[in-house]
């Protein structure tokens, strides 16, 4: 029984074998998941060293103005402000739902950027928050991270239970393996393109919110071009928080599908000419 | 079986009712919102008056005008005198920016900068109000007279809110007299 949970996870109950390891290991990753959404907005915060308005700031002082005029067009509460003391312009927001909700701007961003483009900018985080973005991708989280503890044990049961003399569908083996063995990676996939999906989204949310797509748009065409190093203390695990790549990847403005599918972000050049495009079109105007 | 399908039909009037409901406290909510908007900016215009008054000599009467379409936005009594009120007073407020600009001697003045921020996001957190009051409103009567909502609300009631809509006569352009005047 000892070897029976060692090799392939699995418990003799009853008669029936029990996947005890995977189980277990789906409940730690999914105790993991709690606690990031629970705890994660104040971890986020402070491994980038976020830091509380300055209230004798003006630029802080309009920031806050801006923050809770977005927060009223959305109908959320206002949630708390912070700056991250980095040149490159960026910003993000966290938080599990609206009403303990985090934004936080760099100081790159408030040098920048006009009141009208900060403006664009706080109303696409206010559009993740609205949105309940941080939810919807912690849910992927933890079901990209049981899939591949699944495929994983999956994998393994198989290996091991080839060699006990049953010959059950074995022309099937191959395609099943591979679908084992591809599924992470799929699923990875697909992760991106929600987190893809969600900044467009975002974008959409803001220029309804501000009835001013051009703003954003000058926002992300100035973020763009700043030639900014990347945001010293952001990671990859809290990248797609941002609004634009903090990593400064190259994936994110190389064209091609390849790119494109591995990129929590969507190039700024086609959000940009999303926004654009409303604006013609007068579409987001109330 | 078919108490399964009338348990399924009872489970889903009691959901868009319940999506009904909420949609209406949000725009009740919405249009107290603007009330808070409208007495935060009463509480600050003394305040900016008294501070541009020393700088701005020959705009008494800009000043003085917005001095007194606040007075009657407070005193305003019933929702329709109310808004005619408030409409004029953000004319004035109008005016007095737009005068301020002739007066380059303030752009250096920390003091009156800050006062601008803060009157101009005052603004803006009321015109947002509004915003978010008719986004609320469209939502609601949306789902009140779209299928199937429409069958919930007819049965129980719903009655459809009004929009936020500025008054006609300020839609023109107001007039701004930017000679100084030597009293």
């Amino acid at each position: 029984m000892g070897l029976d949970v060692a090799l392939y996870g699995f418990l003799e109950v009853g008669g029936a074998p029990v996947p005890v390891v995977t189980i277990g290991a789906l409940g730690f990753s999914g105790l993991m998941s709690a606690v990031s959404y629970f705890q994660g907005a104040s971890l986020v915060l402070s491994s980038l060293h976020a830091e509380p308005l300055d209230p004798i700031d003006d630029e802080h002082r309009q920031l806050h103005n801006i923050v809770t005029e977005m927060a009223l067009a959305a109908g959320v509460p206002k949630p708390q402000v912070f700056v991250i003391r980095d040149p490159s312009p960026n910003a993000l927001a966290t938080g599990r739902d609206p009403t303990h909700a985090a934004i936080a701007v760099t100081q790159g961003a408030l040098d920048l950027l006009d009141r009208e483009e900060t403006q664009g900018v706080v109303a696409h985080e206010m559009g993740h928050i609205a949105n309940r973005d941080t939810l919807t991708m912690t849910v992927v989280g933890v079901l990209l991270g049981g899939i591949a503890l699944l495929s994983d044990w999956s994998r393994r049961a198989m290996y091991f239970s080839r060699g006990d003399g049953k010959r059950r569908g074995l022309a099937l083996l191959p395609l099943v393996l591979l679908l084992l063995i591809l599924s992470p990676i799929l699923s990875r996939l697909l992760a991106m393109a929600i987190s893809r999906r969600r900044e467009y989204q975002a974008d959409a949310t803001a220029a309804q919110l501000t009835r001013n797509p051009l703003g954003l748009a000058r926002a992300l065409e100035k973020i763009g071009a700043a030639n900014a190093s990347p945001l010293r203390a952001a990671s990859r695990g809290t990248a797609h928080l941002f609004i634009s790549d903090p990593l400064r990847r190259a994936s994110d403005e190389r064209e091609g599908r390849l790119a494109d599918l591995l990129s929590t972000h969507p190039p700024l050049h086609l959000r940009i000419a999303i926004l654009r495009a409303m604006a013609h079109s007068g579409s987001a105007v109330g | 079986m078919t108490l399964l399908v009338v348990l399924l039909i009872i489970g889903w009037a009691v959901f868009v009712y319940n999506g009904l409901v909420s949609r209406r406290n949000q725009v009740d909510n919405a249009w107290k919102q603007i009330d808070v908007q409208l007495k935060r900016r009463h509480d600050l215009i003394p305040n900016l008056v008294e501070t541009v008054k020393g700088a701005m000599e020959f705009e008494r009467e800009t000043l003085e005008r917005v001095i007194a379409a606040r007075a009657r936005a407070v005193s305003a009594g019933g929702r329709a005198e109310s808004v005619a009120a408030e409409n004029a007073l953000s004319n004035s407020l109008g005016r007095l920016f737009a005068v301020m600009e002739n007066y380059p001697q303030l752009k250096s003045n920390d003091n009156i900068l800050r006062l601008q921020e803060e009157l101009s996001t005052t603004e803006n957190q009321l015109t947002f109000s509004r915003q978010h009051y008719n986004d609320s409103v469209t939502d609601y009567n949306t789902r009140t007279q779209t299928f199937p909502g429409n069958l919930i609300a007819g049965f129980f009631a719903f009655q459809p809110a009004e929009l936020f809509k500025a008054a006609e006569e300020d839609k023109s352009l107001p007039k701004v007299d930017l000679t100084l005047r030597r009293d």
